[in-house]
């Protein structure tokens, strides 16, 4: 870290993720599940504080809490699933949401600045979970055969289309969807980091390290560059959480369509 | 942040980001279930029991002002209708009274004119009364007079014819002069 002596530059990748135990010896206790758990924590402390005394007439506190609140309620759940049965579904659809937008936003947050999702184990729980729900309750609506039909054999297609069909639809509804879900999610934070880390990583070696004024001077401009970057993360941080839930909620709502 | 970056530097095996780890695994779903189950058991029934009594209240209110508007309705059809028996009541009564008014005045002019009948009949039996007195009591003067007429008569039988003459003429004279006193008499009474 001596101005001068350049040093070999070691790129970001996959490894720049791997997690240390905050406790020596315990090793489950990582720093996304710190992080995940501070959210749990938050959440739930910010709307039994808002929701607590819900009365007719708001305090500030639940005012916060229902725009939130309204928002996964109304422009997700009941837009995507209908406003017959979509109240069912508001509770984990909540959960979900703010579960994810505050994780993905902790990696924009200072000293946290990690995002848990580019942790891909949890975009696999997140969507298996979404995956069970939407299954489970399309099979209890229709049963196993009618609800296998309501996925694979839309309406309208042709007998002699349907040997084609069935397989590609169960590909795509069954099978790719979780895939797809949690991917989306854990490669947009996997990929954001990694492009943060480059052009603060980079510019903080060209500044400090590669020895040469005319590097320095574009490691300051990398430098603001990531900081721009990391504006346009929090962006996509937001995105990929509404992303994930609304499309929870309308493979929910396609679940327990009637055939369309 | 550096603290983040550090590679594992162990074994220098590759990191396979699209492998979970099975710790990360368990806690979130242990995380979503918990939030689940937090929004589901406190906070959104909270908030619907919130907008339920939101609704209720506007629907509420809006009863309440529908039920007021009906009653200021009813309370103006009342006091209309008070006011028009109050107006017939109030026709009514100046009918009576123009009815009474009249009903007085006739009474009125009745009385009067019997009283005026009155007036005049006691003038006329006054007047009678009068005359009466007056003829009886010129009679009663006549006969004084032709007493007296013929006593000088009989007394003077004896002297001219002349003088005989005169005394009649005297007395006529004295009866027209009585007599055109008592015509007097009759027109003042």
């Amino acid at each position: 870290m001596i101005a001068g002596v350049p040093t070999e530059f070691t790129p970001p990748g996959p490894e720049s993720f791997d997690t240390l135990p905050i406790i020596d010896g315990v090793d489950w206790f990582t720093k996304p599940v710190l992080v995940a758990a501070l959210s749990v924590v938050v959440i739930v402390w910010f709307f039994w504080g808002a929701s607590r005394k819900a009365a007719v007439v708001p305090s500030k506190l639940q005012f916060a809490g229902e725009l939130g609140y309204n928002f996964v309620r109304n422009s997700i759940a009941r837009d995507a699933i209908g406003s017959a049965e979509y109240m069912k579904y508001v509770p984990y659809l909540t959960g979900l949401f703010f579960f994810i937008l505050l994780n993905n936003v902790a990696a924009t947050v200072p000293l946290i600045q990690f995002p848990t999702f580019s942790h891909v184990g949890w975009a696999y729980v997140a969507a298996i979970m979404s995956w069970v729900i939407y299954n489970a309750v399309g099979i209890r609506k229709h049963g196993a055969w009618g609800y296998f039909k309501h996925q694979t054999m839309p309406a309208g297609v042709p007998a002699w289309l349907m040997p084609l069909m069935i397989p590609i639809e169960f590909i795509s509804n069954i099978l790719v969807r979780p895939v797809s879900l949690s991917l989306r999610l854990f490669a947009n934070m996997f990929a954001g980091h990694i492009l943060l880390l480059v052009f603060v990583l980079g510019g903080e070696y060209m500044v400090f390290e590669a020895g040469s004024i005319g590097l320095a001077g574009v490691g300051v401009v990398t430098f603001l560059m990531g900081i721009a970057i990391a504006g346009l993360e929090l962006f996509v941080q937001c995105i990929q959480a509404y992303i994930f839930v609304v499309l929870t909620a309308q493979y929910i709502g396609s679940a327990i369509a009637e055939d369309h | 942040m550096l603290t983040m970056v550090l590679p594992l530097t162990e074994a220098g095996e590759e990191a396979n980001p699209l492998l979970p780890h099975t710790a990360e695994i368990i806690f979130g779903f242990v995380f979503l279930v918990l939030l689940a189950i937090a929004f589901a058991k406190v906070v959104v029934p909270k908030f619907e029991k919130a907008y339920a009594d939101r609704t209720a209240a506007i629907e509420g209110g809006m009863n309440e002002a529908k039920q007021a508007q009906a009653e200021a309705k009813a309370a103006l059809e009342k006091y209309n209708a008070q006011l028009a028996e109050a107006r017939q009541e109030a026709a009514r009564i100046r009918e009576d009274a123009r009815e009474q008014g009249a009903q007085i005045m006739a009474e009125m002019r009745e009385k009067a004119v019997v009283e005026a009948d009155r007036i005049v009949a006691h003038a006329r039996t006054q007047i009678d009364a009068e005359r009466a007195q007056a003829v009886a009591s010129l009679r009663s003067e006549v006969g004084t007079m032709a007493t007296t007429l013929a006593g000088r008569i009989v007394g003077e039988s004896l002297e001219d014819e002349a003088r005989q003459r005169r005394t009649v003429e005297r007395f006529l004279a004295d009866l027209e002069a009585s007599e055109s006193a008592r015509q007097a008499v009759g027109t003042d009474g």
